[in-house]
């Protein structure tokens, strides 16, 4: 079977400084990420900010064109689709409900929009809108209020409802659960999980958050200033850490158990700077394990034992 | 034992619109000592704090049977001689560095700024203790970081440089509110390795208010659980963790994915419901609405407070044997 998503080397450069007097600027903000996400699967993307995670996101759902690699979505280059036909295929949910939604706009209306994009009206329209929203858990007197009537729990609920009103088979979150409080989470994510179920959708999910991509996710793959690091099945990404910076990330998580104290993670202080990336690897200048030849040999990703990773020295240490 | 040194009892604090955003609650943080004051958005737990340094709003009333700071009553202080202990003796981080650092002052400057407003020492001295802090708090170089301005430090420098300006006069009360809720994850250990350092350094006892139970567990001695304006449970972190008791903590604890813990796709734990707002005249528990154990007793008067073990207390209906009780039935 044909993946849901294929992503082939895949880099996004952008312009910066466009003053007049200044010289310009580019910042690969994704450089050379290639992954396959299969039919129903979920795939995680983890990462700190301005690792080109939610760049990444955008690409994929077609908001900005890449400059350079593929994407193909359900088999079909992405590029060569048409708005319309890319909707009813992909869709997001974006992590701030409180801007994403119109605030003029009554819940139903936002959720119909999609539908009335594609020409579907009527009797029609306003049965898909209250059945997806008594899908999410939203009542139809509820659909007659606007965003700000609402709770941010209720207000994602909302932005699911429409990413899923046209019955796409993708959706690509982004940060679906960062805003909320942790109780909110949980039920975001039950709700994600069981629409993903019955639904039979395949989900990429970004998220700095390690303890719930942990939590949904098959495969997980973790970027650093562009790249993917490191990306394996979630069960072995988290038992056996094989990339320095995973294992960093992982060490920096705080589970609620008293008594563990505050790792050390055992980076430097210094940070990365996507306009300004390192030579050779790039993480090697907060890497403790860096060696002299980490500074100068470019990475590229290797298999090792059914996963990928970009580190000459993942076998060592 | 000596007295805590900072107590709070019957705290409320009322805003104009009606809301009634804290409603009586008591703390004390012993020193060197780290209380956890915990809570979703919304729970009341900024406002205490900004309540204790007397920062609120305008707008919004404060009334306290007592704030104690060092034994002294500081409820009734003016605003000039609280202005003398904020900065001084009690100093506050916030959320968010940008914001709450000066964009049009160089870090030196305003840090600087601190210990010649309080100590009335010339410039150059003060920024000595700024350059000394600065490389306390990790930041190599620190000469350079006093000459630049906040928007030249990453996020993670400029909360350093905010912990960094905290210390600058030896506060004996931080109240860090959210201090690394902006931050990326390992930026985050390293600043809350950082506090836990000086911690034990410097004798500090740090309020800390966060929303993250993975960084209460971690960081605090005393946890205070916060709910619609009450603190409904409080205790000694590893008591509190391990015996949960009312409904709220123990609903929240279950909300949080643990790797390795919960298998993959079984549902988590959820409240459901969103936290009420509470006016005037709110009788009862302010839980009732979302909680499965909730009787008509919930609903009027006041929630009685009671005790799980020493210095482990909760408000509610229940009996502490609920837990067990629950327990015993699910295995059953």
């Amino acid at each position: 079977m044909r993946p849901a998503i294929e992503v082939r080397n895949v880099e996004k450069v952008f312009r910066q400084g466009t003053g007049m007097f200044s010289a310009p600027r580019f910042v690969r903000a994704v450089d050379g990420v290639s992954f396959a996400v299969p039919q129903g699967g979920c795939f995680g993307i983890v990462g700190e900010s301005g690792c080109g995670k939610s760049t990444l996101a955008r690409l994929i759902l077609g908001l900005h064109p890449a400059t350079g690699g593929d994407i193909l979505v359900d088999g079909r280059a992405l590029g060569a689709m048409h708005r319309r036909e890319r909707a009813k295929l992909i869709q997001p949910v974006f992590q701030d409900p409180f801007s994403s939604l119109n605030p003029r706009r009554r819940v139903a209306d936002i959720v119909g929009m999609p539908l009335a994009a594609q020409g579907i009206g009527g009797q029609e329209r306003r049965t898909r809108v209250n059945e997806m929203l008594a899908r999410v858990g939203l009542s139809a007197e509820q659909g007659q209020r606007l965003p700000a009537q609402l709770s941010g729990g209720q207000r994602q609920r909302v932005a699911i409802a429409r990413a899923l009103v046209l019955r796409p088979r993708i959706v690509v979150c982004d940060e679906p659960t960062s805003a909320l409080d942790v109780s909110v989470q949980a039920q975001i994510l039950n709700l994600l999980a069981e629409l993903r179920r019955d639904l039979g959708l395949t989900l990429v999910f970004i998220s700095h958050n390690l303890a719930v991509v942990e939590h949904i996710c098959d495969e997980v793959a973790v970027m650093y200033l562009g790249r993917i690091v490191e990306r394996a099945e979630t069960d072995d990404l988290f038992s056996r850490p094989a990339h320095p910076y995973t294992k960093a990330l992982l060490a920096s998580v705080l589970t609620p158990e008293p008594g563990l104290g505050i790792p050390d993670v055992g980076l430097g202080d210094s940070y990365p700077d996507p306009a300004n990336v390192p030579p050779g690897c790039r993480f090697h200048p907060r890497c403790p394990a860096a060696q002299e030849a980490c500074r100068s040999t470019q990475q590229t990703a290797r298999n090792m034992a059914g996963r990928t990773v970009e580190c000459m020295l993942a076998e060592s240490l | 034992m000596s007295a805590p040194l900072l107590e709070v009892e019957g705290l409320r604090v009322r805003f104009g619109n009606g809301t009634d955003a804290v409603r009586g609650i008591s703390l004390s943080v012993g020193r060197g000592e780290t209380h956890c004051l915990v809570g979703e958005s919304g729970c009341g737990k900024s406002v205490t704090s900004l309540a204790v340094m007397n920062l609120l709003a305008r707008g919004a009333v404060r009334t306290a049977d007592a704030i104690r700071f060092e034994g002294r009553e500081t409820a009734d202080l003016s605003d000039r001689e609280m202005g003398k202990l904020r900065g001084d003796a009690m100093a506050m981080i916030f959320q968010e560095p940008m914001t709450s650092l000066n964009p049009a002052y160089t870090v030196g400057s305003q840090m600087a700024e601190v210990m010649v407003r309080h100590r009335g020492v010339r410039k150059a001295v003060a920024l000595e203790r700024a350059a000394f802090l600065l490389g306390r708090v990790g930041i190599t170089a620190p000469g350079m970081r006093l000459a630049q301005y906040p928007h030249q430090l990453s996020g993670g420098l400029r909360q350093r440089v905010m912990i960094a300006m905290a210390l600058m006069c030896e506060p004996r009360l931080l109240i860090a509110d959210e201090p690394t809720t902006a931050l990326d994850v390992t930026v985050q250990a390293q600043i809350l390795r950082l506090l836990q350092e000086l911690q034990r350094e410097l004798g500090l006892a740090i309020l800390l208010i966060t929303h993250d139970l993975g960084i209460v567990a971690r960081m605090a001695h005393r946890v205070s659980v916060m709910y619609a304006g009450r603190v409904v449970e409080s205790g000694p972190v590893a008591e509190l963790f391990a015996q949960p008791t009312h409904p709220y903590t123990h609903g929240l604890l279950a909300c949080v994915p643990v790797p390795g813990k919960i298998a993959r796709g079984a549902p988590l734990g959820s409240i459901p419901g969103a936290v009420p707002k509470i006016g005037p005249g709110f009788q009862g528990c302010a839980f009732r609405e979302r909680c499965e154990h909730a009787m008509p007793a919930c609903a009027t008067g006041a929630v009685p407070g009671r005790e799980r073990a020493a210095d482990h207390r909760y408000e509610c209906h229940l009996e502490p044997g609920w837990t067990d009780r629950q327990a015993a039935e699910a295995a059953a």
